[in-house]
């Protein structure tokens, strides 16, 4: 043991390997400057530019002084849409997943623990919850009436309602995967030895799921949270181009492509931005999760 | 003196699908003070299970279990369990590879609340120098540990709750050959000082001659033989303690073909009637599968095995 | 074997009830009351006349009563009138279903081609070019939201190009199969592009898996051409996961599926499903709904059955 001085955490270990995955770093640097463009629109805002400010004579105007990338079918300048729109669907991204993704872990490290009856009553939730096809589902919770069921009106129409209602009908529907990982690898770690030595000195449930199973979940977790951030702006944007999602004034990448058929004769250039802008997240998200599991890989680790 | 454990009539049963295993059955023994004993037999001989009954880990179908005089229930088990610990088999699975050996060490007491963080990471440091690894291991993780070491680090868990029995479960068995002396000695030298006891489970018989005090032998999850180390040895009295100690090579003995055990151990899903040993034991006659066999003793004070036919020696 | 097929069967048929009764109430929230429809059509209705329709159609019941009375109707068939068609639901929804059907086989049966050839070339030589290239390909695969994917289609072929169509099923006046075909490559093509990459990034992953298995190592050492060992040996023992991932997906490219109709106007289940939750037809939507759920898990059975028969270490 003489010669090493300072300890290996497993963690710094851990970002040593990340470093080294290439597409990996790269896609933290495309995130970084992602988000950075967002924050833009902070700024653009403060020289003046509003993005719900709607000028009908200026529709579709060519990119001009003031106006980077032009006005849209509405006479709104699109650049700042663009940044605006990339918080809230970036907001979305990440609420959502934190959202769902609780939730999950709460249920699969509950079933994985206790297993039994309760355990299968949890698979069989589980089940039925992937059984039932994503969109449609997505499309009638975000058409559900919230005065029905028993906001107020004004609450209902707001923004934020808006807002928060997508949040919550993406996390409803997509925690199922993050719960059949973590009850999987509880049900391998609750076998473990040292979780044996903790009960024999007399954990609880709370304690063993704490101090053991969640840091030792904690690798696959963090990729399948990565993983999941790019689902669910792919849903978001789905969901606000068919105008169940975030609705306008509001904007977001995927309901600056609302009336798509008709910009794509019109105005194609603003029929791409949008997309390439989701594209692009999207796929630096999936190649960070990829260098997240490459560097977290558990074969390197023992 | 009291017993520190007493087993009584102890039965463990697992339901699978649609039948059941029976792991042990109908075990009763006891433990003194500051002395060892040995739980020997094959793999499927049900004695890790109730290795796992006794440290509290594995609830008996039947049976009690007493520790220090009082019945361990569901509402006395709290207070006994700082004092009943246990080692694992595999030292690379023992230990929790997020954490720094300082926490793994000190866990026991952190889990029962006993003393502040400081003097739990002074308890540590303490037990570290007692098992003989450097100071600065407390920060550093168990990756960085060998086998061996990390058994060490294995034990000082054990000890940081001051127990007064531990059960070892196949302590040795997955660490090289070289390395199992010293662990053993670590462990003979702890005894000492801490006045505690061992229930060492082990299938290795050779190992067992070391630290061992008692001997209780369990074929498919019953006791067939149980006595004093040397009686044992020298006078084994059940059929399978027989062909166990034949087949444990010595220099300078010569072979003594007692008899040969036929065919392999049964499932214990389904476990033969009258004495268990039967299907396999060269004396085996017509009482043997009818009735099963009781302990009685065998010769020396405190040997007893369960055979209709055991050799008994006069003490 | 036929008591496993018994309990699973009976799983999702119990999954199935479960979920219209869910779906049966989510429908029940959503804006608009079917008498507020008949309501403003009709000004002649007084709040009497209104109150008096309610308890007719049953409407002031709770929501259990009204489930089991339309549960009871269901299963004998009667699913209800679509309003906005103004037919029978089942009327509407099978044409449609066979719509859908078509455009998913067509499309999986591509992707799914396309994902073996590629993901069986990348495991051939990991971390090589090709394996690169694909690899790249199949991320993007599944990053591209299919919606946008279509619109770059439709931007390309048919307004840039003028060489495909951009929507509807056939051109008024020209019923022909080239027709259909046409009308039909675009969205097909773009529900295959967006599936395969995930296929094949699963293909891919099984092959290299299965190649580095010593029974492979065997068949090459007992001589067998190269070709032989990966088609023969690699690929049936790589398929058995691949088989039920594939399966399992079904419920994905459905969602593909109704994002695509709606794009190229194909009236199938997805634009059906679309068109009736805007337009309130409650009946259509709920057996639209409980259709698709139906397809859901009935694949996944499927799948289930599959993994069972061709994985002999499985006992049925």
């Amino acid at each position: 043991m003489s010669g090493v001085e300072r300890a290996q955490s497993p963690w710094a270990l851990r970002l040593r390997r990340f470093r080294r995955h290439r597409t990996g770093m790269a896609s933290l640097v495309i995130l970084a400057l992602l988000v950075l463009f967002c924050l833009g629109a902070f700024p653009l805002a403060l020289m003046g530019v509003d993005a719900d400010a709607t000028d009908l004579f200026a529709r579709f105007d060519p990119p001009g002084p003031g106006h980077l990338l032009g006005m849209d079918e509405a006479g709104r300048d699109v650049l700042i849409r663009l940044m605006v729109g990339g918080q809230i669907s970036l907001l979305v991204g990440v609420l959502a997943t934190l959202l769902g993704g609780v939730f999950g872990i709460a249920i699969g490290i509950t079933a994985g623990y206790f297993g039994g009856r309760l355990d299968a009553m949890l698979m069989r939730f589980t089940d039925g919850m992937i059984a039932l096809p994503l969109l449609p589902l997505l499309i009638v919770l975000g058409a559900l009436d919230l005065t029905k069921l028993g906001f107020g009106q004004e609450f209902a129409r707001s923004g934020a309602a808006g807002f928060w209602r997508i949040v919550v009908i993406i996390a409803i529907v997509d925690w199922t995967a993050i719960a059949r990982l973590v009850r999987a690898a509880t049900l391998q770690i609750r076998e473990r030895d040292y979780v044996r030595a903790a009960r024999a000195a007399g954990a609880g449930a709370w304690y063993v799921m704490v101090a053991h199973i969640l840091p030792n979940i904690a690798t696959p977790i963090i990729v399948a949270f990565t993983l999941t951030v790019g689902r669910v702006i792919l849903a978001e944007s789905v969901l606000s181009f068919l105008g169940f999602g975030i609705v306008p004034p509001t904007p977001s990448w995927g309901n600056m492509l609302n009336n798509a058929q008709e910009l794509v004769t019109t105005a194609p250039l603003l029929a791409v931005y949008p997309g390439v802008l989701i594209f692009v997240t999207v796929i630096a998200v999936n190649f960070l999760g990829d260098g997240l599991q490459a560097a977290f890989d558990p074969r390197s680790e023992k | 003196m009291t017993a520190l454990l007493a087993l009584d009539d102890v039965s463990v049963h697992f339901p699978v699908r649609r039948q059941v295993v029976r792991a042990v059955q109908h075990v009763s023994l006891q433990i003194a003070p500051g002395e060892t004993l040995a739980l020997v037999g094959e793999s499927g001989s049900g004695k890790s299970t109730l290795g796992y009954a006794v440290a509290g880990l594995q609830a008996p179908t039947e049976g009690r279990l007493f520790f220090e005089g009082v019945e361990l229930t569901k509402s006395t088990w709290p207070a006994a369990r700082s004092k009943i610990q246990i080692v694992f088999q595999d030292p690379f699975a023992a230990l929790d590879p997020r954490m720094p050996v300082s926490e793994i060490i000190a866990e026991p007491l952190r889990i029962q609340r006993i003393g502040s963080e400081a003097s739990r990471r002074a308890r540590a440091a303490e037990l570290v120098a007692r098992v003989g690894l450097p100071l600065d291991a407390l920060n550093r993780y168990p990756h960085e540990f060998s086998g061996g070491q990390r058994q060490r680090i294995a034990i000082a868990r054990a000890l940081s709750p001051a127990p007064r029995l531990i059960v070892a479960d196949e302590p040795l068995s997955a660490l090289d050959v070289s390395i199992q002396s010293q662990v053993l000695n670590l462990m003979k030298e702890v005894q000492e000082q801490e006045r505690l006891s061992y229930l060492f489970i082990s299938h290795d018989l050779a190992v067992v001659n070391h630290l061992v005090d008692r001997v209780a032998v369990l074929y498919l999850g019953r006791l067939v033989e149980i006595g004093p180390r040397a009686a044992l040895f020298a006078n084994p009295s059940h059929p399978y303690t027989q062909a166990l100690l034949d087949s444990v090579p010595r220099i300078g003995r010569h072979r003594q073909r007692r008899a040969v055990i036929r065919g392999e151990m049964p499932s214990p899903l389904n476990p033969p009637s009258g004495c268990v040993f039967h299907t396999r034991c060269p004396k085996a006659q017509a009482v043997c599968s009818a009735e099963v066999p009781s302990l009685a003793p065998a010769g020396a004070a405190g040997h007893e095995a369960a055979c209709h036919f055991k050799t008994e020696t006069g003490a | 074997m036929s008591r496993f097929i018994a309990s699973r069967v009976w799983q999702a048929a119990l999954v199935l009830l479960v979920m219209s009764f869910v779906i049966y109430s989510l429908i029940g929230l959503m804006p608009g009351d079917p008498l507020d429809i008949m309501i403003a059509s009709n000004p002649g209705a007084t709040p009497e006349v209104v109150a008096r329709l309610r308890v007719i159609y049953g409407l002031d019941q709770p929501i259990l009563y009204r489930y089991f009375h339309w549960l009871l109707a269901a299963l004998q068939g009667d699913l209800g009138f679509s309003r906005t068609h103004s037919q029978p639901v089942l009327v509407v929804l099978l044409p449609a279903l066979w719509t859908t059907c078509k455009l998913m086989l067509l499309s999986f049966v591509c992707s799914v081609l396309l994902a073996m050839v590629l993901g069986v070339w990348a495991a051939l030589k990991p971390g090589g070019i090709v394996d690169g290239v694909v690899s790249l390909l199949a991320f993007a695969g599944i990053s591209v939201p299919v919606f946008w994917l279509a619109l770059m289609m439709i931007l390309l072929f048919a307004v840039k190009l003028h060489v495909l169509p951009a929507s509807g099923l056939s051109d008024i006046g020209d019923g022909s199969i080239l027709d259909y075909a046409r009308h039909l490559v675009m969205p097909v093509i773009t529900l295959a592009l967006a599936s395969t990459g995930g296929f094949t990034r699963f293909v891919r992953a099984a092959m290299i898996e299965t190649l580095r298995m010593d029974h492979i190592r065997t068949a090459r050492a007992k001589g067998n051409a190269e070709g032989r060992v990966v088609l023969i040996h690699a690929l049936r023992n790589a398929m058995i996961p691949v088989v039920t991932v594939i399966a399992l997906s079904f419920g994905t490219l459905f969602s593909g599926a109704l994002v695509t109709e709606t794009m190229f106007a194909q009236p199938g289940m997805g634009k059906m499903i679309f068109d009736a939750i805007l337009s309130n037809d409650f009946n259509l939507a709920l057996s639209g709904l409980l259709f698709a759920t139906m397809v859901t898990l009935f694949s996944n059975l499927m799948a289930d059955l599959a993994y069972g028969w061709l994985d002999p270490r499985i006992k049925l």
